[in-house]
């Protein structure tokens, strides 16, 4: 049972990456509402020339938000880790 | 254990003109590809060589980690406080409010290919700059924080 449910999900993975290799044509997506509307209304709406930067700083600015957020607490993961041990703090390298 | 002259010269000579494209990627963010985080990473790089061509204790001597993390501490509050100062001209959080008021950053733009102007595009240079300074900090000082691990004499 286990071997079919793994078979079935290789099974419609690799139709699904066969038919967007194949079936769909590269250059022409199908939903183009929405980058016709940043490159139409970009520069006018937001002054910047570069529409990558109007996205990312303008109309999705939560999003770089939790970027930055994500980075921080990066940072702060790396310093956790590589933190200075105490004299008595007891631990071990593998 | 420093690396040998060659490098560490080699180091010092590039790191100017590094920093120098860096801050250009930066600032010409909303003009040319590129943008913050692009002209950050590229800044760090430059830190991040001479971290490799220094020896740790040397660079600590010179360049301590609280300096590093302030730095990307004060990009995100830089970040935040900008799109806060929206809420104060009552539109909503993230509007770019500095396209409608005052003077400076507000020329208009042609649709279009144009020669592009420094002096647009509203808050989000402001942004740029404010990522640029936190991603140049967070990436130089993870691998400070990597180098801190390693054993080694001088």
């Amino acid at each position: 049972m286990k071997n079919l449910v793994i078979g079935a999900t290789v099974l419609i993975l690799c139709l699904g990456i066969l038919y967007v290799g194949v079936g769909l044509e590269f250059g022409v997506p199908l939903f183009t509402d929405m980058d016709e509307y940043f490159v139409s209304h970009g520069q006018e709406q937001t002054g910047g020339n570069n529409i990558v930067t109007d996205i990312v700083f303008d109309f999705r600015g939560f999003d770089t938000l939790g970027e930055a957020t994500v980075l921080f607490t990066a940072v702060l993961g790396a310093g956790l880790v590589f933190r200075k041990r105490g004299e008595d703090e007891e631990y071990e390298y593998e | 254990m420093n690396m040998s002259k060659i490098v560490r010269e080699a180091a010092n000579l590039l790191f100017p003109f590094i920093l120098v494209f860096g801050f250009y990627i930066v600032l010409h963010g909303h003009l040319t590809p590129g943008g913050g985080f692009q002209g950050g990473a590229v800044i760090a790089t430059g830190f991040v060589l001479l971290f490799v061509a220094y020896s740790y204790p040397q660079i600590t001597e010179r360049i301590g980690v609280g300096a590093l993390h302030n730095t990307e501490t004060l990009g995100l509050l830089l970040f935040i406080v900008t799109a806060l100062i929206a809420l104060g001209f009552g539109v909503t959080f993230f509007t770019n409010w500095m396209l409608d008021i005052g003077p400076i950053l507000n020329n208009p733009v042609a649709f279009g290919p144009n020669p592009g102007d420094l002096n647009t595009a509203g808050v989000i240079p402001v942004m740029n700059i404010a990522v640029g300074i936190e991603v140049l900090g967070a990436l130089s000082v993870i691998v400070l924080y990597m180098m801190s691990g390693t054993k080694e004499t001088i």
